[in-house]
Parts: C-alpha cells; structure tokens; sequence
C-alpha cells in the first residue's frame, strides 16, 4: 500500500462544482431551499393558482346576452344552483355518491378481511392483483367493458336468458326510478358502474386498518368468553372503521366528481360533473361550470372534517 | 394477523364472488377484440377473427392520437420526475417544518376529483387568455404526475439511511460525485418504477384532459370519442385490448422493481 | 508537537439540547484514545463535529495544526467507522472498500490491489466479490474498517464499532483493533460505552457526561484516581465515601474514592475501625463483602483464603489512608 503523505485537511476543490458543494455542506437549508423551489412554484403557481382561478370564475357570471363571461363580483351565479333544475342535479349526484360508498363498503369489506386475515402466499399476491390490476388498468376501458356487459344485447342478457330470468331482469327495469330501457341506460347501471371502478379505493385502506388489528386482541376477545360474532362486532369492525371511512373518502369524492361514467352508461339526468362539462363546453358559461364545481369542494370539507373526527387519517 | 387458520366458508363466498367482480369485467375486454360482430355488443360472439387488429393499424387517426398520448406522457413524466425527486428529497433529507404541507399539496391534485383540477385549470386558462396547445395538456398531466414519482421516491429515501450519504462524503465524496454514486444508484429502481406508473397515469387520462385540450386528441380523448359516437366498434375493442396491456404491464413492472420493501404508490391513483 | 485532534471549548447545541458543551480535547498523534459515557452525553455528536457531519455551535477544532470548522467531511483527511457500517447496498465488498480511490481517480487495477490489501489487513481476504448484504455482522465490521483504512486518514473515528458483536467476537476484535492501529501508526478515536472496553484497549480516555468531559487520563488515572463522583461511580466499582466520613479520617470534608481490593479485613478485636457484613458472595479465588461501617455502605473484595466472616459478624476494616482517593469535583 503507497502510505500518501497528505495534510489532514485537504485544499478546496477548483471549480463552480467544488464551490458550490462547499456551500451546500455549510447552509444545509439552502440546498433544501434550492430544491423545493422548483416543484413549490410549479404547484403554487399552476395549481393553486388555478384553483384561485377557480374560484374567482365561481363569483362572475355570464351575460345572457351577448354571452360572455362578465368579470365583476357577483352572487348571482351561486344563486342560480338553487334553481331547481341545478339543485336536483346537486341532490342526485350526493344520493349516488352515498350510494356507491355504501355499497362498496359492504363489497370491500370480504375481500379486505380475507386478505388481510387469511390470504397466505399466493393467495395473497392473487388478491393483492385482484385489486392493484382493476385499479391500474385503463379507466376508459373499464367503462368500456361494462358497457359490454350491460349493453341490452350484452353479457349480462344474455346470462339471464340462459337462465330463463329475463322476466325477472324486465320487472326490475320497469321500477321508476332506477329501472330503464336496458341496464346501460339506467341509474342502476351507473351505480355499477362507480362500484365497479371506485371498489379498489375502499379496499385498500380497509385492508390496511384490518392489517394492524393485532392477532392477540382476536384471541384475547375469545378468551374473555366472546362469540366469534361478538369478537367482529365489538373488536374487529371499530378498529376497521377508520380504514374504511378513509376509503369512503375516496369513493364519495370520485363519485361527486365524474362525468364519463354515467355519459356512457346512464340515464339522461346529469349529475354534477357532467353538468360541469356540459356548462363550460357548449353553454360556455365558465362561471356557473365553476360554482358547480365549488359544490363537490364543499361536501368534501364537510365530509372530511366529519371523518377527521372520528379519526380516519390515521389509516391513511 | 390470523389466530385461527380456516375462513368461514360466507367469508370465503363473499370474496370470491368480490375478486371475480373486480376480475371478470377486464378479461372480457379480451375476448371482445377477437370478434366478428361489427354493429353489435353480442354476447357469445358470433365468431372469432384477427381481421380487426389489421384495420385498427390501418388507421390514420388511431396512431396520431397515440402519438399525442405517448409524447404527452413522456414529457410530463420528465417533468414529474425532476419536481418528484427534487421534493422527495428535500422532505426526507431534513426535518423542517413544512412536510406535512408539501405532502398535502402534492397528492392534492390526484386525491381531488378530476373536474375539480381540470375545471380549475379551465378557469385559469379562460382568466389568463392562453389558448388549448399541446403545453396546456401537459401542464394539467405533469401536475398530477407528481405523486406517483414523489411517493416512490420518499419510500425509498426512506430506506436509504442518512449514514450513507455521510460514508460517502467522509469518503472524500463532495455533494455531487456523491449524488452520482451513491444516491443515484440506490433510488434509480424507484424512479424508473414511479416514472412508470406516471407514465401510465398520464397515457390514460381523460377527464382533466377533456378541460385542457383543444382540438387536440389523445388516445383516451379518441377512446371517448368513439364510446359516445361510436364509428367502427371492433376497432374501440383491440384499441381497449391493446390499452389495458400498456396500462397494466408499467404496474406489474413497478411492483416487480419495488417489491422489496416499499409499497407502489397504487392508492395515490 | 501539534495535537492530532484539538477541540477547543467547542459546543454543539440542538435548540435547548446541549449535546457538546464547552468541550476542551488534546489528542495526541498515533493515541488509541477512548470516549467512555453514558447514553446521551454527547459521545456521537463529538465524534460528528471531528467528522465534519456537524458544525459547532462555538469554539475551535484543529486536525493536526490545521483549522477544521468551515472545512466539509470530503476534504477532512479524517475517516469513520460507522455504527450501522454504512456500506453501499448497490456496490460489492470490493468497490465499496475501493470507493475512495476511485473517487481520487486511481486507475482500477490499482485500486483493487489496494484494495485487496486492505481486505486482507482485515483477514476478508476473497470476499470482494460478495455484496454487504451477504456477509454477517461482524463481517461487515470488517469491511467498514477496510475501507475506512484503505487511503490511509490521519485520524480514524469508530463509533462503537463492536457494539452490534457477541461477546467472543467482540473480545478477538478487540486486540485485533490494538494491533492494526499499533501497526498502521493512525490515530484512532473510539467511542463506547462499555467502560472494561475503554480502559483496556485505550490509551488514554475521556469521561463524557451531560455534553461535557468530566476526566480525561490513562486507564489507570481514571481507574485509580476519579476526580468525580460521576466519573468513580460511572467508570469503576469504588467505594464513594461521604464528606462525613472522610472527615473522621483524613480530617478533610470531601467525596471520596476507595477501591475494593486496598480494603483488608481483620479480626474485630482490638481494631480501630469495625464493620458489620451485610452481604457475602463468593468468587472464586476472592470474596466479596458488603460492609457497613460507621454509617456508610462500603464493599471490598478479599482473597477467599483464611477469609471466613459471615453475615452479620463483626469484624475490623483496615486500609491505608493513602488509598482514600479525595476527589476535586463536587459531583
Ligand atoms: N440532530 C440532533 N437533533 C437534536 N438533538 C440531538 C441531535 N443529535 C443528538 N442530539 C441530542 O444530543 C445529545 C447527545 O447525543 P449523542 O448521540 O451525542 O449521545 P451519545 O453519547 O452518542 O449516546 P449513545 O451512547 O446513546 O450513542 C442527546 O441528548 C441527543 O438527544
Ligand atoms: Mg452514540
């Protein structure tokens, strides 16, 4: 080994580099500085500058006539979603949303408990991509292949008349509210439709909040003289409530705000999204497509101030 | 966690039925692209061909739509992995006080539903009189891009303890030669993973797209298109067969490259 | 002739936290110098302002005659051995002990013969091909120690480097590290906590306690000789006796020290100072008693032979006063 006869403290290091280095080990905050300024500008500026944007438009309104956008402070627009045309759009979209995070819930639930309780080995892996592929693969064309299914002379048709149910399947279309002319026209199509998609939303922080329920605390249960049902009830389900209410937050707030879904599968009654695109597109009445989109932002507040309470950011 | 081994056989009715819920419906998708049935949604199909993957090549506006879409992607996925990197990296290389903040802010965009972003940029584009471009598509893409490079990233600096980028510099290493040998090479799988899945949120949004694109049409924007006003339905089966091959395969990929360790960031989606 | 390491009233502060305070060092070069304390008293945080890995908050460091505040870790000829190791998961054994030369430019061949000699300084002769993550705790050690030595730094900081090995491991690294630092002429600095560590490989040790130095000497000074209550009670097995009952003796009101073994027992009768046994364990070739003698608690060890006082006997105590060692600090 060449045994160097260095000093103990080597000369600077030529160059912008060299300085530049120096200068970071000194003021360790002006490195971080230098870092967070680019992606701070980007989302201070083009994202929180456009929710500004946003709200800004909420509070102008168009001008009947000639059609343009008038940009002085105004009400007028907000008050125009208590029309009733604009508020049964704004009612419709919540009922679905409560809905669809209802039922995902009661569907997500089996599939989290197994795999989080359960599942081993392969079967875990099998339903760790039973989620994680729905979630990833193309959302269009997961819509699509409802429309597929749905479709009066799809799949789901075409089991029911193999079934010798296609009575059945007509009794439950001729219902009002939720029935149509075939299933891809309906509410019911629809809400399965959001089910379908936002399903993998709820059962990941379910899975997550079931993961950390400790084995002893089941066993303890037990111990203590509990039926197994006493144990879900009483030990499992509050401890699983948390993850369950974070992915509720997920399911609520997609459904409040999506309009491709039910353009291709549902009714001609708009919820809000579509009333969004409707608005700033062809109506060109970028004001109200704005108040119309504070409205989602809103019930969210809500919504996440009342799950913050009881203490679903903890699973998240 | 499990203390007694067996599933109650509801349990395991109720799941079974869930996965093939969450299963089925994409490997119908798959049969689809194969038939012969050209006005219809018929189920079985009638007959099974290869004829439609040939005229869907064919097709002009099919692949300037997919280029759109991939040059969108690979620029707004550049974008998301310099600012991803570059907060991930501040947030986990100190403590200061703001994190919780930076956090927030990142996943915003995606945890918010996609007309709130994309209605917001709308409104922001009419106030400041710029006109739809290929820019004002990747503008809404890269912003919510963010996340997914942001989340893989702090995973991994996680892991990388803070005492080898401090062996490096005791070492002789300055800041750069040591971000060159050492950071870089610890955290690369997990930005190729979250450049990935950037990559596949980017090739597959519609909504913020449908606010921020003019005449413009990317491949989701063709997709659309062709759901609500369908021209040649065989043709929106082997594109819907070909998209769901290029969104999922990133993923199996990322999980793959992070499997050790950290979680991918599915649930920023 | 100039110091290797010296700190001059060099403080580090954390906000409140005063995890270096007014910390005067003098390290000697080629010294195989210790820093014994307890968890918590600033041991790491002066092994990192050696390092350059934190700035003082005050005072002046030099590195053999050389001023080092303001100078980053990569230009300190000064090199650690970390706690955790720190080897580069993503290079094998070989390039991770190479990393400094290349970063020094030195062509490939060389380095890796350098390299190799160094792994063999550390009998890992032939495990250059394997990555850090399949080699064992003491293993990597040795890896860490390799290539901390391979360009050859001034000074070495190792920051308990034995304290993630089992017992016999630890004891043949022990004289291991002896013999490579007398070899390599280096000065090491060594943190640890573990004092029969500090005082039978060091040449001289420094006692931290609360970010400050209580004691620094030889083994045997700190052994022999605390100059504190913390220091006797944290470093030996002593007696720390009263000001009282120092009085009644030396006529002198201080703290002070007594070793077990300078405590001799004789027949109560006739003695000048008795005690009652509270406790007696057996030790093989000694004995070890728990005496209490005029209102203090003291133990000594006595050979076991002829020795046969039992709880509760009386019997006298004897010890040079020479061998009360008064201590200067109150604490
Ligand atoms: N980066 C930091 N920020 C705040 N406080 C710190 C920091 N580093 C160290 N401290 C505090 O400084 C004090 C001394 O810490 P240090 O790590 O030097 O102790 P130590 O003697 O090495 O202990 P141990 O034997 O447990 O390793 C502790 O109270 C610690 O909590
Ligand atoms: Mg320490």
């Amino acid at each position: 080994m060449i045994v160097l006869d260095t000093g103990a403290i080597l000369p600077r290091r030529g160059g912008i580099f060299g300085a530049l280095s120096d200068a970071f080990w000194r003021h360790p905050k002006l490195l971080v500085f230098l870092m967070l300024t680019p992606p701070v500008l980007w989302f201070g500026i083009i994202y929180l500058g456009s929710l500004l944007a946003l709200l800004l438009q909420s509070f102008y309104s168009l001008d009947e006539f000639s059609g343009l956008v008038v940009p002085e402070f105004t009400l007028s627009t907000y008050a125009q979603l208590f029309r009733p045309s604009n508020f049964d759009i704004i009612v419709r979209t919540v009922l679905m949303a409560a809905a669809v995070t209802l039922a995902s819930g009661i569907v997500a639930f089996p599939i989290a408990y197994m795999a989080a309780r359960y599942a081993k080995g392969k079967w875990k892996a099998l339903f760790y991509l039973g989620v994680m592929l729905p979630l990833w693969s193309s959302y269009l064309v997961k819509v699509y292949a409802w429309k597929l299914i749905l479709a009066k002379e799809g799949i789901l048709n075409w089991v029911f008349e193999s079934l010798r149910l296609t009575p059945l399947l007509d009794a439950f279309l001729s219902i009002p509210v939720i029935g149509g002319n075939s299933l891809s026209v309906s509410y019911t199509g629809t809400f399965l439709v959001f089910l379908y998609i936002w399903l993998p939303y709820m059962i990941l922080p379910t899975q997550a909040a079931l993961e950390r329920v400790p084995v002893n605390l089941i066993d303890a249960s037990g111990d203590l003289g509990a039926t197994p049902f006493q144990t879900f009830w009483h030990v499992i389900f509050p401890l699983a409530l948390p993850g369950l209410v974070a992915g509720s937050i997920f399911t609520f707030s997609l459904t409040l705000g999506d309009y491709i879904i039910p353009n291709i599968v549902g009714s001609s009654r708009q919820i809000i999204g579509q009333a969004v695109y409707a608005q700033q597109g062809s109506a060109g009445n970028i004001p109200l497509a704005a108040a119309f989109t504070v409205v989602p932002i809103v019930i969210m507040g809500l919504y996440l101030w009342m799950a913050k309470r009881l203490g679903a950011f903890d699973a998240l | 966690m499990s203390s007694e081994t067996r599933a109650p056989w509801p349990l395991k009715l109720a799941s079974a039925a869930g996965l093939a819920f969450l299963l089925v419906p994409l490997l119908i998708i798959f049969v689809y692209a194969f038939t012969t049935e050209e006005r219809s949604f018929v189920w079985p199909p009638p007959g099974l061909t290869l004829k439609w993957f040939a005229v869907a090549w064919g097709r002009t506006d099919l692949w300037s739509a997919l280029t759109l879409s991939v040059q969108v992607a690979s620029i707004s996925t550049l974008i998301a992995l310099i600012l991803g990197t570059l907060c991930a990296a501040a947030v986990s290389q100190t403590q200061f006080f703001g994190r919780e903040t930076i956090s927030l802010l990142v996943i915003l965009p995606i945890a918010l539903p996609g007309i709130i972003t994309g209605m917001a940029l709308r409104s922001a584009f009419s106030i400041a009189d710029i006109p739809f471009s290929f820019w004002t598509i990747v503008l809404g893409h890269a912003t919510f891009c963010v996340v997914v490079v942001y989340n893989n990233a702090v995973a991994r600096f996680r892991r990388t303890s803070g005492s080898l980028i401090e062996a490096s510099m005791d070492l002789g290493a300055d800041g750069f030669q040591t971000f060159r040998h050492v950071i870089l090479p610890n955290i690369g799988t997990a930005l190729l993973a979250g450049g990935m899945l950037a990559f596949a949120l980017s090739f597959d949004e519609v909504i913020v797209t449908t606010f921020t694109a003019g005449q413009q049409q990317t491949l989701p924007l063709w997709m659309l298109e062709e759901l609500i006003r369908p021209r040649q339905r065989p043709v929106t089966n082997v594109v819907a067969m070909v998209v769901v091959l290029v969104t999922t395969l990133p993923m199996l990929l990322a999980f793959y490259l992070t499997r050790d360790g950290d979680q991918i960031a599915g649930s920023g989606k | 002739m100039t110091s290797a390491v010296s700190l001059q009233q060099v403080s580090r502060h954390f906000g409140p936290i005063r995890a270096m305070d007014a910390v005067d060092l003098e390290i000697a070069p080629g010294e195989f110098f210790a820093m014994l304390g307890p968890s918590g008293s600033g041991k790491t945080t002066c092994l990192r302002v050696i390092a350059g890995f934190e700035q003082p908050t005050a005072g002046h460091i030099e590195i053999f005659g050389e001023t080092a505040e303001g100078v980053p870790p990569y230009r300190r000829n000064v090199n650690t051995v970390f706690q955790d190791y720190a080897l580069f998961p993503h290079l094998n054994v070989l390039d991770n002990v190479a990393y400094s030369l290349m970063l020094r430019k030195v062509d490939k061949a060389e380095r890796h013969r350098q390299a190799e000699d160094a792994l063999a300084m550390v009998k890992l002769s032939g495990y250059g091909a394997r990555r850090p993550g399949q080699l064992s705790g003491g293993q990597r050690q040795r890896v860490a120690l390799a290539r901390a030595i391979v360009n050859r730094p001034k000074v070495l900081l190792l920051d308990e480097p034995l304290g993630a090995l089992d017992l016999k491991l630890r004891e043949s690294m022990q004289e291991e590290l002896k013999s490579l630092q007398r070899s390599l002429g280096i000065t090491f600095i060594f943190v640890t906590h573990d004092q029969g560590e500090a005082l039978s490989m060091a040449d001289r040790v420094a006692v931290f306690s609360d970010g400050k130095v209580m004691q620094v000497g030889t083994p045997e000074e700190i052994y022999n000789r605390p100059n504190s209550r913390f220091v006797a009670d944290f470093v030996g097995s002593s007696n720390l006796l009263p000001p009282d009952f120092t009085a009644t003796i030396t006529g002198q009101r201080a703290w002070a020290s007594l070793r077990p073994e300078a405590i001799h027992i004789t027949p109560s009768d006739g003695a000048a100072m008795q005690g009652r046994v509270t406790a007696r364990s057996f030790m093989g070739s000694t004995v070890r008693l728990g005496l209490y003698v005029n209102g203090a608690s003291l133990h000594a060890v006595v050979p076991a032979s002829g020795n046969s006082a039992n709880v509760d006997d009386m019997v006298g105590v004897l010890f040079a006063p020479e061998a009360l060692h008064l201590m200067e600090r109150e604490t």
